[in-house]
C-alpha cells in the first residue's frame, strides 16, 4: 500500500510545560508554574479517542514525546499519562518509545514511572559541557545534573539513551565546543544529536541579535565547528546518518526517520503537527484553548491538504537529510505514476553539477544522497526542490 | 466683445511659491475653502468623489489649476485662477511654464525657517516671467517665528518690498482674505486681444483613458470652443477640439475659453508627445504668426539601464514604460541589451528624482521587479578622426586609443546653509570637483554658496552627503552651465573574471583608485557568499587598479525537524528562495539589485 496513504505507524505527543523558557526556543511551551496540568492530560485523553476513532491505527512502532519537557510531570502524572497512550493506541511491542527529559527533572522515582510505563529511550537536552554557556542560553540545569540524570538513568534500566549538544552559540568557542564533545564522547552512549543554533523569531536571542547584541560565531567558525563535530564523531564510531544525528549501527532515531521519508505521523497535544493521508494538521497553542476545544472537538488550529507537488519536494526536502539519501522507487512508491527524475530533472541536475548531490546505482534503483560539500550546504540543496516540482 | 473684455478685467491668474513644508498645499486648501469652491467638509468629500471617479472612469485628476470666484471688499466678483506648480529642481522647466501662464505669483515663507534654495530659484523664474510676487510670511502663530527677520530677509536677498507682506498662518486661517485682497489688487489682469488669432500656452497634460490627452492651457490671445480645428505650433499636429473646460475644481465643460482663461481642452489627442509643455496651440484656419516666447524641448539630464530581473517581464516593462509615457511627455526610454543583464531599456530623466518616481511606479504599480543600473550624465566625446558623438550609458564609451578629447556637463549649483556648515560644505564641494563661484550671507546666519560643478559628481551621492553635513539644514538647486573637457576615463567591474557591463563607470582619472577599491568593498559587502569564492575586480583598460573577495559559502544547513514541523521548515527555504530570486544571476554569480547602485551609495570618508 502507498506509505502515504495508510495510518501512521508513528505518534508523537507534546507536552507544552516547561520550568522556565530557554532563549533560543521557540516550541509550544508555557512555563509549568500554575498550569493545569492535570486537565491537559485530561485533554490529551480526550485528544487520543477522537484520533484513533478518525483515523484507527494498524500499529504503532515508534513513539516520542516531546515538549516543552515531558519530564516536569510528577511519577503518578507519568504514570497515568503513559498508561493512556498504551490504552489508545495499540504500540507494537518492539516499538521505540522516545521521551525527552531535562537533566535536572529526572530523578530515580520518575524514571521509574517511565520505565514502568513503557518508556524504552530517552533523550536528555543537555545542551553543553559548559556552565557558563548553559547560563547563557537559559538552561536552568548544570553540568552535574548531566551526569546525574544519566547515571539514574542507566541505574533505573535505560541503554538506549541520547543527547542534544549545540554549536554555534553565543560566544562559544571551538576550544569550548571540542571539550564538551570530548565529555559526550567519554559517555559512550548509543546516539547524539548535533545541533546549530538557529535564531527564532518570538525568542529572547531574536531580540538580542535584532538589536545587534548577540556575538554569534562566524560563518567559518561555524563550519569549524561542524567539521570538528564530524570529526570526532567518526573517530569514535558513530555514523553520521542524518545531517544532525549521529548513532551507533542500530540505534538511529526510528522515530525520527519516519519523518525524513516523509511519511504519515500522528500529532497530539498543543501545538502539534500530525500528517496523514496527505494533510497536515496544527494544533491549537494555548493550554486553555486547547483545553477547551477537546471537550468537543479535535483540537484544530489549522489543517491543509498538502498538493501532490508540494508532497513530492517535500519528500526530497527531508528525504536528503539522511546521509544514505532517498530512493527514486521510494518516490515512485509514494507517488505512483510519478518519476523522480521527470519532476526535479533539472535541480537534480543542477546539484550534481555543483557537486552537492551524488547519484548512485543500487540493484536498478537509484539512490541520490548529498556529498560531503553538500551535507554542510544542504540548505542550498533542499532549497532548489521548494517550488520546483513539475 | 466688451463682455470678454469686461471679464477680462476680472480675472486674475497666480501660483504659489514655496519651499516644501513651508505650507502651500494648506494655504491652496484654505484659499479653496475661504472662495467656498470647497466646504471644510467637503474638502474631505472631493478627495472621496475623486477617488470614486477615479474608480468608475479609471481616470486621474490632479489639482494643477482651479477656478475660483471671489467676491472683493470693492463689491466685484473676481475670477481667480490658481495654478499648481511642481516644487523640485528637475521640474523646473515645468515650473517656469505654469509661471508663465500666471500675472503674479504668492512667495509663501515659513516665519520661522526664511528663504530657501528651492524657493529663491523659483522666486527668479517668477520674476523672469515678469510676476507680481506676493510675499507672504506664514506660520506667524508658531512660537519660534520671526517675521520681521523673515521680511527682511526677503527685501535683502531677493530685493523685493516686504513692507506689506502678509502675516499668515494658512493651519490656523490667518490672514486668508487679506491674501486674496492683494491678489485682486495688486496682481494685474491678463493681457492680451480677444479679437487676435488663437494663442493659447500650455503648461501641463494628462492622460485619460476615456478622452485621451487632456491639455491645460492657459488662453493669451483670441479664444478657443468646441469645434474649433487647432494647431500645436512646435508639433504642428492638428486636432479638432471636442470640449473646453474649467477645473472647478473638478472638470467642468464650459462654452468658451477666452482672454486670460485658465482650463483644459480635449480634442481627441492620442500622445502626450503632441502636447508639448510651452508650446502654442492656435487656430488651424487662422494661425498666430508667432508662437508664445520661451518654448524649449526639454532633453534628460540622466540616464540609466532598466533591467528586469526575470527576463520573461521584459514585455510588461514595454508596457509600463508606454503606459508612464503617456502621462510623462519627458520620459525617454529605448530597447537596449547588456551582456550581463540580457534586454531592457535606456532611460532618460530629467534629473534624480524623476528617475526615482519612475523606477519607484514600476516596481510598485507593474510589480516588476527592476534592475536599475547606476544612472549617467551624457557625456559629449570627441574620436581621433574627427567623429562626435554623445555617450549616456558607460559601456558605449570608446576606447581610450580613438579617444581625442572627452566633454561632460556642468551645472551650477546654489547651496544655501547655515554658517556653521560652510567649511563642510565647501570641503564637500570641492571634493566633488566643485570650482566656487560666489559665498554670499543672506543674513548674519545663513549663507548661499555657488559652484560651478560636474553634473555626474551631483547624481554620485551629492544630496546624501550634504543632507548628512548638515543634518538636513542645507537646501540646494542646481542649473545645466554648459560642456567642459574632462580628464575621463571609464572603470569595469569585473566578478568572478568576467567583465559585468551594466557596472561599468565613468570616473575622473584622479579618483579612479580610490573610487575602484570603494566600490569593489561595497560589491564584496552586497553580494552573499556563493558556492564558489568570487573575485571583485576593478580595472581601466586592462590594468586592475582594486580588487577583493567574497569568500565561498562553507556552511548553510538547518538544525532538526521539531516533532515533525515540516511547514517551518519548509517557509524558511521558501524565503531563502524568494531572496534568491530578488538577485540576478551574471555570469555564475548572483548579484543582488542593490549591487548595480552601489557605485552611488557610497561614503568616502
Amino acid at each position: 500500500m502507498n506509505p502515504l496513504q495508510a495510518s501512521p505507524k508513528a505518534l508523537y505527543i507534546h507536552i507544552p510545560f516547561c520550568t522556565n523558557k530557554c532563549h533560543y526556543c521557540d516550541f509550544t511551551s508555557y512555563v509549568l508554574k500554575g498550569q493545569p496540568v492535570d486537565q491537559y492530560l485530561d485533554a490529551l485523553e480526550e485528544e487520543m479517542k477522537r484520533t484513533v476513532a478518525a483515523l484507527p491505527p494498524q500499529r504503532i512502532e515508534t513513539v516520542f514525546v516531546g515538549g516543552g519537557t515531558p519530564t516536569v510531570l510528577t511519577p503518578p502524572q507519568m504514570e497515568r499519562f503513559l498508561k493512556s497512550v498504551f490504552a489508545h493506541f495499540p504500540i507494537a511491542a518492539d516499538a521505540e518509545f522516545t521521551m525527552e527529559a531535562n537533566p535536572g527533572t529526572t530523578d530515580i522515582d520518575k524514571l521509574q514511572a517511565m520505565k514502568a510505563g513503557g518508556v524504552n529511550r530517552i533523550s536528555f537536552g543537555v545542551q553543553s559541557f559548559d556552565n557558563g554557556l548553559l547560563e547563557r542560553i537559559g538552561r536552568i540545569h548544570n553540568v552535574d545534573d548531566v551526569y546525574r540524570s544519566l547515571e539514574n538513568a542507566r541505574a533505573v534500566g535505560f541503554d538506549n539513551l541520547s543527547i542534544d549538544l549545540m554549536f554555534g552559540l553565543p560566544k562559544q568557542t571551538l576550544a569550548q565546543l571540542a571539550d564538551s564533545v570530548e565529555r559526550a564522547m567519554a559517555l559512550g552512549l548509543p546516539h547524539y544529536s548535533l545541533y546549530s543554533l538557529k535564531v527564532e523569531e518570538n525568542t529572547l536571542f531574536h531580540k538580542l541579535y535584532e538589536r545587534n547584541e548577540l556575538p554569534l560565531p562566524a560563518e567559518e567558525e561555524e563550519y569549524e565547528m561542524f567539521l570538528l563535530l564530524m570529526k570526532k564523531l567518526k573517530e569514535n564510531g558513530y555514523r553520521h546518518y542524518e545531517i544532525s544525528n549521529f548513532a551507533k549501527p542500530g540505534y538511529e532515531s526510528r522515530h525520527n526517520s519516519v519523518y525524513w521519508r516523509n511519511e504519515p505521523y500522528y500529532g497530539l497535544g498543543a501545538g502539534a503537527h500530525g500528517y496523514a493521508k496527505r494533510e497536515r494538521h496544527v494544533n491549537l497553542k494555548g493550554i486553555q484553548p486547547y483545553i477547551e476545544a477537546n471537550k468537543e472537538r479535535l483540537p484544530r488550529l489549522e489543517v491543509y491538504d498538502i498538493p501532490e507537488s508540494e508532497a513530492m519536494e517535500d519528500f526530497m526536502m527531508v528525504g536528503l537529510r539522511l546521509l544514505d539519501g532517498v530512493r527514486a522507487s521510494r518516490f515512485e512508491e509514494q507517488f505512483p505514476g510519478r518519476k523522480l527524475e521527470d519532476v526535479f530533472g533539472p535541480v537534480i541536475e543542477k546539484q550534481l553539477r555543483d557537486g552537492l548531490l551524488e547519484r548512485l546505482e543500487r540493484d536498478g534503483d537509484f539512490v541520490y544522497r548529498l556529498t560531503e560539500r553538500g551535507v554542510l550546504l544542504g540548505n542550498e540543496v533542499f532549497g532548489a526542490f521548494i517550488t520546483a516540482a513539475v | 466683445m466688451t463682455d470678454v473684455r469686461d471679464r477680462q478685467k476680472k480675472i486674475r491668474n497666480f501660483s504659489i511659491i514655496a519651499h516644501i513644508d513651508h505650507g502651500k498645499s494648506t494655504l491652496a486648501d484654505r484659499i479653496l475653502e475661504y472662495t467656498g469652491a470647497l466646504s471644510s467638509r467637503e474638502m474631505q468629500a472631493q478627495v472621496l468623489d475623486q477617488m470614486d471617479l477615479e474608480r468608475e472612469r479609471g481616470i486621474t485628476i490632479k489639482l494643477q489649476a482651479v477656478r475660483l470666484t471671489y467676491r472683493a471688499d470693492d463689491g466685484e466678483e473676481y475670477l481667480l485662477n490658481l495654478i499648481d506648480t511642481p516644487g523640485h529642481v528637475d521640474f523646473t522647466y515645468e515650473v517656469s511654464r505654469s509661471m508663465a501662464a500666471c500675472e503674479g505669483a504668492l512667495l509663501v515663507v515659513d516665519a520661522a525657517q526664511g528663504i530657501e534654495a528651492q524657493t529663491l530659484a523659483n522666486v527668479y523664474l517668477a520674476l523672469d516671467n515678469n510676476l507680481e510676487v506676493l510675499p507672504v510670511i506664514n506660520k506667524i502663530d508658531l512660537p519660534s517665528a520671526e517675521p520681521e527677520r523673515v521680511k527682511q530677509e526677503i527685501e535683502d536677498v531677493i530685493g523685493l518690498d516686504a513692507s506689506e507682506a502678509v502675516h499668515a498662518s494658512a493651519k490656523a486661517g490667518i490672514g486668508i482674505k487679506e491674501i486674496l485682497e492683494q491678489v485682486v489688487t495688486k496682481i494685474p489682469p491678463p493681457n492680451g486681444d480677444p479679437d487676435q488669432p488663437l494663442k493659447a500656452l500650455i503648461f501641463d497634460s494628462h492622460y485619460d483613458a476615456y478622452k485621451g490627452v487632456i491639455v491645460y492651457v492657459r488662453v493669451v490671445d483670441g479664444s478657443i470652443r468646441a469645434g474649433k480645428k487647432i494647431r500645436f505650433m512646435a508639433t504642428g499636429a492638428e486636432f479638432e477640439v471636442i470640449e473646453v473646460g474649467a477645473f472647478k475644481p473638478r472638470m467642468t465643460i464650459v462654452d468658451e475659453l477666452s482672454v486670460g482663461d485658465v482650463g483644459f481642452v480635449v480634442a481627441g489627442i492620442k500622445n502626450v508627445k503632441d502636447t508639448r509643455v510651452g508650446d502654442t496651440v492656435t487656430d488651424a484656419k487662422r494661425p498666430a504668426p508667432e508662437p508664445l516666447p520661451g518654448y524649449r524641448r526639454i532633453n534628460p539630464m540622466v540616464y540609466c539601464g532598466l533591467y528586469p530581473i526575470e527576463t520573461q517581464d521584459y514585455n510588461d516593462l514595454r508596457e509600463a514604460l508606454e503606459k508612464l509615457e503617456l502621462n510623462d511627455a519627458s520620459l525617454r526610454y529605448e530597447p537596449e541589451s547588456s551582456t550581463a543583464l540580457g534586454f531592457g531599456f535606456r532611460c532618460g530623466f530629467l534629473g534624480l528624482l524623476h528617475m526615482e518616481i519612475i523606477q519607484e511606479r514600476i516596481e510598485r504599480e507593474f510589480n516588476i521587479p527592476l534592475i536599475t543600473t547606476a544612472p549617467s550624465v551624457i557625456y559629449k566625446v570627441t574620436l581621433t578622426n574627427g567623429e562626435q558623438h554623445d555617450i549616456d550609458n558607460p559601456s558605449n564609451y570608446p576606447e581610450s586609443g580613438r579617444l581625442d578629447y572627452v566633454e561632460e556637463p556642468y551645472v551650477k549649483a546654489s547651496i544655501i546653509v547655515p554658517n556653521d556648515y560652510v567649511g563642510t560644505i565647501m570641503e564637500l564641494c570641492q571634493g566633488k570637483r566643485g570650482e566656487f563661484l560666489n559665498m554670499e550671507y543672506l543674513d548674519t546666519n545663513r549663507v548661499t554658496l555657488s559652484y560651478d560643478m560636474p553634473l555626474s559628481e551631483i547624481v554620485y551621492d551629492f544630496f546624501d552627503q550634504l543632507k548628512s553635513r548638515t543634518k538636513g539644514y542645507a537646501s540646494f538647486d542646481y542649473e545645466l552651465s554648459g560642456y567642459r573637457k574632462s580628464n575621463l576615463v571609464k572603470m569595469d567591474i569585473m566578478l568572478n573574471g568576467e567583465q559585468v557591463d551594466a557596472l561599468s563607470v565613468i570616473v575622473h582619472r584622479d579618483r579612479a583608485y580610490q573610487r575602484g577599491r570603494i566600490i569593489c568593498e561595497k560589491m564584496k559587502e552586497l553580494i552573499p557568499r556563493q558556492m564558489f569564492e568570487v573575485p571583485v575586480q576593478a580595472s581601466i583598460g586592462t590594468k586592475v587598479i582594486a580588487r577583493e573577495t567574497v569568500k565561498a559559502m562553507r556552511k548553510n544547513v538547518l538544525a532538526k525537524c521539531y516533532g515533525g514541523d515540516i511547514s517551518r521548515k519548509r517557509k524558511l527555504l521558501e524565503k531563502q528562495k524568494e531572496g534568491k530570486k530578488r538577485m540576478k544571476q551574471v555570469g555564475s554569480v548572483e548579484v543582488p539589485q542593490e549591487a548595480f547602485m552601489a557605485v552611488l551609495k557610497i561614503d568616502e570618508d
